[in-house]
């Protein structure tokens, strides 16, 4: 049971929760799993709907998880683990967690009404997002969560269509809208802060929510080995940010001096690599727009 | 190196005996070794024990319980995420069944 | 708390008999003509008389998820529904079977749209036959408060370990008055002791619930249809218990009224079981031989009682408050598939009405007596029948 904030890897034990998945080779949502589970300790109750992690890890008889742990309805992460809390409560159980990790389709698309409803209830449960920006699990189909110009499955680029031509849902200021405890955007790219703000959930007495951003190799179409550094480039370039929401306020975490330039980020990925010269100026113009919102607006 | 055991699964045999629900977790009945094609070697000379190879490994697969770090290459995929983000490259990926292979 | 009459509806009787089951989590979405069984229950938490966690969740699919996960701590649970809500949860229903959750909900059953009506039939409970609940059908406030309690004993028999369904008609029972007999709460204590099931998550011993299986998938079902089956003795053994401890019986699966020296007999569901046991009493004084089959529970389907009430009449009618589109009635369809097995073949008809709360009268009912007594003569017929049709039909 995390009792302290979190900050390194010293700190955390060698033992895995998370051990023996089927996930692709270098697979970014299977570290933000590994991590926040390392950080939650023994003691806890995981309820993941269908999505990659759950199709990898829960193939009877292997089972990669060494803690409590169950598949929920898709749409209903949310709704499970308030079930798993409220029971957990009346049978008076004592020194554990509730978390549910649902990827960005199953907390953005069809788990937003259970995850809206467990935050308006103010179950203690931890929500963790693993957010690789669409539904990998069924072959890269367009999400809630897949920004502009991506080429998934269902939104094939061509002479038509760059790619989705959507606006990526802000789930961290939907969720923060609820007024909720604890909400935060991160990063596998920088995993010390993820850690961080795991613990800092694992602190709260009410529902708490991380939005971690995950690339996929096999979606996104970059080497393997280059997961954890898209996942930095991403908050680097200023496409993603690290940010928390307590006390009814923003908080930026990381405030770049420059972005890294947006170009190098997207072509290394082959779902951007047809991009044309005014789709990366859409993508700018939509990044400028929401720092300047962030800089005026968050502290 | 303290990472789980690989064990036998038996199948109940009986309809009847199969579970009613709920069952152990942390059954693991194989490896994931014939994923990969390249395999991380640490050089010890070379490593400072920062643990970032431990932390961003996706698979866990790597032991920090010991005085040196341990890749358990039963479930190693090879994906390369430790070698790539060591910051003393400490850590080679070389390919599987060659000459080098000393892990 | 000690035993009492009181004068309640089915809803409130249904209320009165969670609080005394004492489940751990009840999670709720309102839906009429359910209300007032969770309005009920929000005020049995609120005064303190229920302990229990009340979640009020955002939908009919989140009720059924939020108990799935209550239930996969080891916590008693229930929800109630109907109609369009019922629909909304379905996904979860088979979800929470497989995973052998025992968890007890109550369906006000309501018609489903479109077109838009409130009132009842079974259209609502019988698409979800194939969902592994047991579903059982109610005939007054009484019964709905008895089979809420017999309904958590047999669920949690770790024989059977499934859910049910109790199904009560949409306002004729839900909002409808009767005198109710509460028993002691230490009676009930003894009749359904604490919930207590090795299929549960547990911070000692880890364990998953709701898994996957490929390889295994037939084997796991195949085990949840046996013991499924094996829940008809339960269903029996848990009715005589509950008849030796509160003086009232069922009969298990079905019960049978006049059956015995019967030519003619109608199978119902619910409420309407009364108004057709009534025209039995004035026929029967006429010197017509006929008969009712109540069918209680419809899951697990009560083959061989069928079989044996196939093999002693003439004829057999099935009236259903439903229809499956496109070819008979539900309940017709299972009935039937029991009959041949049947040493002997009764002339068979299904009657289809009270689709979206259309009365269903007495004349109603006679005619179709009349009309399976002459089919038990040899007279040949239609094979469905509507029943109570203002307009002129071919079909």
């Amino acid at each position: 049971m995390a009792d302290r904030l979190i900050t390194s890897a010293k700190e955390l034990s060698n033992s895995e929760y998370f051990y023996g998945h089927r996930a692709c080779a270098g697979c970014g949502g299977s570290l933000a799993l590994r991590l926040a589970m390392k950080v939650l300790g023994p003691r806890i109750f995981v309820a993941i709907p269908a999505n990659c992690m759950s199709a990898t890890s829960f193939l009877h008889p292997q089972v990669a998880f060494s803690v409590n742990c169950m598949i929920s309805p898709f749409p209903a992460t949310g709704a499970v683990l308030s079930g798993i809390e409220a029971g957990a409560r009346a049978l008076g159980l004592k020194d554990y967690h509730v978390v549910g990790f649902a990827g960005d389709g199953g907390t953005a698309d069809i788990g937003i009404q259970a995850l809206s409803g467990a935050i308006d209830r103010g179950d203690r449960v931890i929500y963790v997002c693993y957010d690789n920006e669409a539904y990998m699990n069924t072959g890269i189909q367009k999400s809630g969560l897949t920004p502009y110009g991506s080429k998934t499955t269902t939104t094939p680029a061509g002479k038509n269509f760059p790619g989705a031509t959507g606006r990526k849902k802000d789930m961290f200021e939907i969720v923060a809208a609820h007024g909720i405890e604890y909400a935060a955007t991160a990063s596998i790219g920088y995993p010390e802060d993820y850690l961080r703000k795991v613990s800092k959930a694992a602190l709260c007495q009410s529902t708490s929510y991380i939005h971690v951003l995950a690339p996929c190799s096999t979606g996104w179409g970059f080497p393997v080995e280059e997961t954890v550094e898209i996942a930095r480039e991403a908050v680097d370039c200023g496409l993603w940010y690290l940010a928390e929401y307590e006390n009814d306020e923003f908080v930026l975490n990381k405030m770049p001096k420059e972005f890294t330039p947006l170009e190098d980020y997207l072509l290394k990925q082959a779902r951007f690599r047809h991009l044309k010269e005014r789709d990366m100026e859409h993508i700018v113009h939509g990044r400028d727009k929401k720092w300047e919102k962030i800089l005026k607006n968050w502290k | 190196m303290d990472r789980p055991k690989i064990v036998r699964y038996e199948k109940p045999g009986k309809v009847e005996n199969y579970p009613c629900g709920a069952i152990r977790v942390g059954t693991l009945v194989q490896d994931n070794a014939g994923w990969r094609i390249l395999k991380p070697v640490i050089d010890h000379g070379k490593c400072v024990m920062c643990l970032r190879c431990f932390l961003l490994c996706p698979d866990g697969v790597i032991d920090k319980s010991g005085k040196i770090l341990e890749i358990d290459y039963r479930f190693c995929k090879g994906c390369g995420i430790c070698a790539r983000e060591c910051k003393v490259e400490a850590i080679e990926m070389v390919r599987e069944g060659g000459d080098e292979d000393a892990g | 708390m000690p035993g009492k009459k009181i004068f309640i509806s089915g809803d409130e009787a249904v209320a009165e008999a969670v609080r005394m089951a004492r489940p751990h989590v009840i999670s709720a979405y309102p839906i009429t003509p359910q209300t007032v069984t969770v309005e009920r229950i929000s005020d049995f938490v609120e005064d303190g008389s229920l302990k229990s966690e009340y979640l009020h969740v955002e939908s009919e699919h989140s009720a059924m998820s939020a108990a799935i996960g209550a239930a996969a701590v080891g916590a008693r649970t229930f929800t109630a529904t109907s109609s369009q809500g019922l629909l909304y949860m379905a996904e979860t229903l088979p979800y929470a079977s497989g995973a052998r959750f025992p968890i007890v909900m109550m369906n006000a059953n309501r018609t489903v749209a479109t077109p838009w009506a409130l009132l009842s039939d079974h259209r609502d409970s019988l698409s979800q036959l194939d969902s592994g609940w047991m579903q059982v059908y109610c005939e007054d406030a009484q019964e709905a408060f008895d089979m809420i309690l017999q309904a958590y004993r047999i669920a949690e028999d770790p024989r059977v370990m499934s859910p049910v369904m109790v199904n009560l008609d949409g306002f004729i029972l839900t909002h409808t008055y009767e005198m109710v007999d509460l028993p002691d709460q230490e009676e009930v204590d003894a009749f359904l002791p604490p919930y207590r099931t090795e299929n549960r998550m547990d911070l000692e011993e880890p364990r998953t619930v709701c898994y996957a299986s490929l390889d295994e998938y037939m084997e796991f079902h195949m085990k949840q249809e046996f013991d499924m089956r094996k829940a008809r003795a339960v269903i029996a053994e848990v009715d005589r218990d509950f008849g030796i401890r509160f003086g009232r019986q069922y009969g298990g699966l079905l019960e049978k009224y006049r059956c015995e020296d019967a030519d003619a007999v109608i199978f119902t569901l619910g409420s309407v079981t009364g108004t057709v046991r009534s025209v039995i009493d004035s026929m029967r004084g006429n010197g017509y031989r006929v008969g009712l089959v109540k069918m209680r529970f419809v899951r697990p389907f009560p083959e061989d009682e069928v079989v044996d009430i196939a093999e002693k009449v003439k004829a057999i009618g099935v009236l259903d408050r439903d229809l499956s589109i496109g070819y008979e009635g539900i309940v017709f369809s299972n009935v039937s598939s029991s009959v041949l097995r049947a040493c002997s073949a009764p002339a068979m008809v299904n009657y289809i009405g009270g689709l979206g709360g259309r009365n269903i009268s007495k004349d109603n009912i006679q005619e179709m007596f009349l009309e399976l007594l002459r089919a038990a003569d040899g007279e040949k017929g239609k094979r469905v029948r509507f029943v109570n049709v203002g307009s002129e039909y071919d079909g």
